[in-house]
């Protein structure tokens, strides 16, 4: 059978945190004519089995739980007439010219939106990206899987757990499971440094005594039908495990937090140009991606350590996605650089003219004390400050005024640094 | 008197290891580069709470289990008793977001309340 529905003046792909807040904020600019896609049962995304709290700090000042931040957006949506809703549809497949197709219960959908926005989200690295060597048993996860399991199906995975990468959910599942009565006997990481947020180290493992192993891995899985345990290592500066050194943990469950993927099938479908270095579209400060009429915002551009700021660019996309509805800027683009120090700068465009105020948001590639980060312009100092530590899980933010942007001329290059402060400051 | 101890302030990337130790004269705290530092590690030496957050089981909703969190912070020293006290409790759907489940959860001062609303069908 197919869906007869009405073309949407915007489609919002995914009904997550950014999704979420595009539509509403392309509404609020002017947009009246909205359809959200979400191929889960319900809208809120992976707040919904996010149920610890944290969330909300930077926006409401107040930390929610993860279904509480949804919950808000999800109500300012459902107050606004002009926005439909769509849950439990998937969209199939997305052409250039903003062909769309989805599937749901009712049959297929086809659609010609005059803009989309991309709000997929991003998945779980799994076992097979990491190259784990060993059997193929079960009682091995990925941490949103878990977390899924233990906080909405009411499912406990296993009783003796071993976490191998150190990233902020495997770090909360640390948590969770250990107060779910199971024992978490360590987590694993690989680099010299804890990939997740200081707080959560903090808070998920020292409070509970679990022990974190850092510049260790998991060598093999050993367990035919389940898992009966698994062999660990340390390992040298380049990463590899040093042999002799390996010892035999028994547990029944590994769970890996080895990072997150911006989920970008539908924008290589749409030919829309990524970025290697995020893994996501390129996008202008509208978060409008090179092809015209497509825009993509939250962790589909990068993977980001706060909803808050995900919120915030969907904000942004939305209200970019209602302009360009309008109207569409025609003064050339500039270009954001990642210079010294830096791993990724978004947006990685400027369109001009740049008449609203830009936040670029970055990370750095190593950890550093006492520096002072800058976006520049032919030399000329745009916006800077200073940082007494920088490390790559935190996300940094520059924000530029549009006073010092009215000169940007199409063709330019702004580039963030990092810079030594003390170095600086010696030869000033 | 108690042992001195060493934190990790959580406020800001610098995670400076605040240390706080008993003296004649009171609590001496050293380590911190920001005032931050030194009223996180106070409270954590003097009182360290943390908000519990969890799930129950609940009947007749679309989920098996429903979010929930103590409306404030519990005293750390409880936060296990009363995690293990969420496995006891069982409510009945329909249930709106910030209803309370349990007031004065575990002993705690704080309530219990739920995080989402939960009933029979998804779109409550
Ligand atoms: S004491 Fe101040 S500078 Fe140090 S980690 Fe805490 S907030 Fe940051």
């Amino acid at each position: 059978m197919i869906n007869t529905q009405q073309n949407p003046e915007l489609a919002v792909i995914g009904g997550g945190p950014a999704g979420l807040a595009a539509a509403a904020a392309a509404y609020d600019a002017g947009c009246k004519n909205i359809l959200l896609l979400e191929r889960d049962r319900e809208l809120g995304g992976i707040l919904n089995q996010c149920v610890h709290d944290g969330f909300g700090n930077f926006i409401f000042g107040a930390s929610m739980t993860g279904p509480e931040y949804a919950h808000r957006f999800v109500r300012e949506v459902r107050r606004r007439p002009g926005i439909k809703l769509l849950t439990g549809t998937m969209v199939l497949s997305l052409s250039p010219e903003r062909r769309l197709t989805a599937a749901n219960p009712e049959g297929l959908l086809t659609l010609q939106p005059e803009a989309v926005i991309l709000a997929m989200g991003c998945r779980e690295r799994s076992r097979f990206q990491v190259l784990l060597p060993g059997y193929r048993p079960a009682g091995v996860y990925t941490a949103g899987a878990v977390q899924r399991l233990i906080n909405m199906e009411g499912v406990m995975p296993g009783e003796r757990i071993v976490i191998l990468g150190s990233g902020d959910i495997g770090l909360i599942m640390a948590r969770r499971l250990t107060l779910e009565g199971a024992r978490v006997l360590g987590v694993f990481e690989i680099a010299p440094r804890p990939g997740g947020l200081t707080r959560n180290v903090v808070q998920c493992l020292d409070d509970f005594s679990i022990p974190l192993y850092l510049s260790h891995t998991v060598t093999f899985l050993h367990g035919k039908k389940r898992l009966e345990g698994v062999n660990v290592a340390p390992v040298d500066e380049k990463g590899r495990p040093q042999s002799g050194a390996e010892r035999f943990i028994p547990c029944d469950t590994l769970i890996l937090s080895v990072g997150l993927i911006p989920e970008n099938e539908l924008t290589r479908q749409a030919g829309i140009p990524l970025d290697p270095a995020t893994g996501g579209p390129v996008v202008d400060q509208d978060m409008a991606t090179s092809v015209p009429g497509f825009f993509a915002c939250g962790n589909v551009v990068h993977v980001h350590d706060l909803v808050d700021y995900v919120t915030l660019t969907a904000q942004r996309a939305g209200r970019g996605a209602a302009r360009y509805l309008r109207n569409r800027k025609t003064g050339g683009e500039a270009r954001v650089m990642a210079g010294e120090g830096i791993a990724y700068v978004v947006p990685q465009r400027l369109s001009l003219p740049a008449d609203e105020a830009v936040d670029l948001y970055f990370r750095v590639q190593a950890e550093q004390r006492e520096v002072r980060l800058q976006a520049l312009h032919r030399g000329t100092v745009l916006a800077q400050k200073k940082e007494r530590m920088v490390r790559p899980p935190e996300m940094l933010r520059l924000t530029l005024d549009p006073s010092r942007l009215s000169g940007l001329a199409g063709g330019d290059t702004i580039e963030v640094t990092l810079k030594g402060e003390a170095v600086h400051e010696s030869k000033a | 008197m108690n042992p001195k101890r060493e934190f990790t302030c959580i406020n800001c990337p610098l995670s400076c290891t605040v240390t706080v130790s008993p003296g004649e004269a009171g609590l001496t705290v050293s380590g911190h580069e920001c005032r931050r530092g030194e009223e996180y590690a106070l409270q954590e030496y003097t009182d360290p709470r943390r908000v519990l957050t969890g799930t129950v089981a609940v009947d007749g909703a679309a989920l098996p289990r429903l979010p929930v969190k103590t409306d404030g912070p519990i005293p750390k020293t409880l936060v296990r008793e009363a995690a293990a006290a969420l496995s006891r409790i069982k409510v009945r759907a329909p249930v709106r977001c910030g209803e309370i489940i349990v007031a004065n959860f575990a002993g705690s001062g704080s309530n219990l309340v739920a995080t989402r609303d939960l009933g029979p069908d998804l779109d409550l």
